[in-house]
């Protein structure tokens, strides 16, 4: 398997206050074409800012990317220059954005957005750029699209706003989209259309898709693969069925069992959730030279305090970032 | 009105309550149009148990529970809580009621008053519904500081110095300090962390079991709504479809909009990863100021048939502890 997509050693440096934090700590993972791999953890783990260092969008100062590569299909995207990097966003890499209403502009119409896009990375002239546009929004289940594409942001809904979205990033028919939480602010029964869309569209133009969210269901329902992040940090990886059953690391497990998910069956029976104490470390914290997880890990040995967790391969697909790793749990019922 | 038997543990009742707003005229002669954000909700809860609202955005939950808390003014209907008529309180009952029911808002940034110390906004409701005596307070400040899970050196701190899993608790801390038995909670975990969500669920579980709390809880996660709810109500445009207990409603759901919501859910449960089946529901809800006639669902409905846009089902016991209002389900007896 080649990849198309290669992140390596990865080394993101923000200039704070209190000194100079590593936002990204030496991250490493492979998107294969086609696959759909999700980025998972909370807030302030790092996630949009690896899109965002392979966007080429972080913003210097204060940011700036102090080591590793990131390479799509060969080309080492941090040694191009704003000329080319330009090209390859909308191109070969675009992005879907949380809020859909912030992120299309109010003043003018979906079509005139969608077709800006076209005129400016394919060089279609107006009249084709306007017609994919249509095709566009048809693609992306809009109904009328001959119509909707004169609207206004505002007169759509936000699920519809979504789909906009989506048709402007897939427009240029890119290698890679990456979506941002694309779903969190869209009601449940518009997100799994979103989903089905996202599933659909990406089979047919072949683009491979980082999801990046919070929430399991979301990874258990679209994801091939998984990188948990931690601080800044990769904590583990593997296919999702894996992640899902078998989490080696206590945070990946913790992850999983702080969520109520809704079950197949309930029972009168209903235990108290399991919790994760404390909170995400402060950005002063990151790269600290032990585990950033001690704090809050209910495993923490000496050595977490003293030595960064060494990866360890646990089968070919999954690895973990942990001293201590949890034995894998055993599934009696399945 | 069916007069339902009230149950001697029944805490609250809503009969018929209805919420509209009078929407900006679109011209000088045209007429004020009319927007129900609830219309004709009957629900009971019972004392000591959590009931659960769970709807989409615009299903109108939050104007339900801003009402009960008499926030917002009802159009039409009663509410009573403990036999007295909620409604008919002016002035000084009001301000007296409020001790007995208090709110827990969804979003901990801008519910707490930032230029107040913790301690402040804690003691806020003992001082303004004169609750103990002047030196107890401070006493009473400390006990609700322990109990919520903040330390009593963080009294004196400011809001923006806590988290947001922190600021939810002063906000938990403030709403038991009157010592209610009523909690309204609006989406209280909806703008927090995962890793914090579950640290606020148990805490809220704890404190009902410990001062036998009863909640009306909403929230649009299914997820969350199955974890803590004994009764859930599923809202759509105003309107209660479906109300049972917490095993039925889950696991034999009967409206189709509640199936649909159901089947939407992504879940890391591998049980329900296995069966694949799809209930898409397709298009945006309806424009809820020119509603069609019939059932509100009826627009995105996989079952649809004529009469569903025709009449209104109405609300009905298919068993004791589930009504449905759909015209495809059959009612009891």
């Amino acid at each position: 398997m080649t990849a198309l997509l290669s992140v390596k050693n990865l080394t993101v440096e923000f200039t704070t206050r209190d000194g100079i934090a590593p936002v990204i700590d030496d991250l490493s993972f492979d998107l294969a074409p086609g696959e759909t791999l999700s980025l998972v953890g909370e807030s302030g783990c790092g996630k949009s800012m690896t899109a965002l260092a392979i966007m080429g969008l972080i913003p210097s100062p204060p940011g700036r990317v102090a080591s590793g590569s990131i390479s799509l299909a060969g080309e080492n995207l941090l040694q191009a220059g704003d000329t080319r990097m330009r090209a390859v966003r909308g191109n070969d890499i675009s992005m879907v954005f949380q809020e859909p209403m912030t992120s299309l502009n109010p003043v003018f119409t979906v079509g005139e957005q969608i077709s800006e896009t076209l005129r400016r990375h394919q060089g279609l002239t107006r009249r084709q750029a306007k017609a994919l546009s249509i095709e566009m929004l048809d693609a992306v289940q809009i109904p009328l699209p001959t119509r909707r594409i004169n609207d206004y942001p505002h007169q759509l809904s936000g699920g519809m706003r979504q789909r906009v979205m989506i048709a402007m990033a897939l427009a240029c028919r890119p290698k890679v989209l990456i979506a941002d939480e694309p779903t969190t602010a869209l009601d449940v029964t518009v997100q799994a259309q979103i989903f089905d869309l996202m599933r659909a569209v990406g089979k047919e133009t072949e683009a491979a898709i980082i999801l990046i969210t919070h929430d399991m269901g979301s990874v258990a329902e679209m994801a091939e693969r998984v990188v948990v992040m931690y601080a800044g940090r990769k904590i583990e990886e593997g296919h999702v069925d894996d992640i899902l059953a078998r989490p080696r690391h206590p945070y990946t497990r913790g992850l999983i069992a702080c969520v109520p998910h809704l079950l197949e069956t309930v029972s009168a029976e209903r235990p108290y959730l399991q919790e994760i104490p404390g909170m995400v470390p402060p950005l002063s914290d990151f790269g600290f030279m032990g585990c950033l997880f001690a704090p809050r890990c209910d495993r923490v040995e000496t050595r977490c305090w003293q030595e960064k967790p060494k990866v360890t391969q646990i089968t070919p697909s999954q690895s973990a970032a942990c001293w201590n790793l949890q034995e894998a749990k055993v599934r009696v019922d399945a | 009105m069916p007069d339902t038997p009230v149950e001697s543990t029944t805490l609250l009742t809503l009969q018929d309550v209805e919420v509209s707003f009078t929407l900006k005229r679109s011209s000088l002669f045209a007429k004020p149009s009319l927007l129900r954000a609830v219309d004709g909700v009957t629900l009971s809860v019972r004392k000591g148990q959590t009931m659960g609202i769970v709807g989409e955005s615009g299903s109108g939950k939050t104007t339900l529970a801003l009402a009960v808390a008499r926030l917002l003014p009802v159009t039409r209907g009663q509410i009573h809580m403990n036999g007295v008529d909620l409604l008919s309180l002016r002035g000084e009952a009001l301000r007296n009621q409020r001790r007995h029911m208090q709110f827990i808002f969804q979003d901990p940034y801008s519910s707490l008053n930032p230029r107040l110390r913790a301690e402040k906004i804690v003691r806020e409701p003992l001082d303004r519904l004169s609750i103990a005596s002047t030196s107890r307070r401070d006493d009473r400040v400390r006990e609700l500081f322990d109990q919520v899970g903040l330390r009593r050196d963080q009294q004196r701190l400011f809001p923006h110095q806590f988290s947001g899993g922190q600021r939810q608790r002063i906000g938990i801390a403030r709403a038991i300090a009157s010592n209610p038995s009523l909690v309204i909670c609006d989406e209280p975990v909806s703008a927090l962390d995962v890793g914090v969500q579950a640290q606020i669920l148990n805490l809220l579980r704890r404190l009902q079991e410990e001062l036998g709390l009863t909640y009306v809880f909403i929230s649009h996660d299914l997820g969350v709504i199955q974890h803590m709810c004994d009764t859930i109500a599923v809202m759509y445009m105003g309107k209660i479809l479906e109300e049972a207990d917490r095993e039925s409603l889950f696991n034999t759901p009967k409206h189709p909009y509640t199936q649909a919501l159901l089947s939407a859910v992504p879940s890391a449960d591998i049980n329900r990863r296995n069966r694949e089946r799809r209930i898409m529901i397709s298009g945006d809800p309806p424009n809820p100021i020119h509603l069609p006639p019939g059932c509100r669902f009826a627009s995105r409905c996989p079952q649809v048939e004529d009469r569903c846009r025709v009449d209104t089902p109405p609300l009905v016991n298919i068993d004791r502890h589930h009504r449905v209002a759909c015209h495809l389900v059959k009612a009891a007896g």
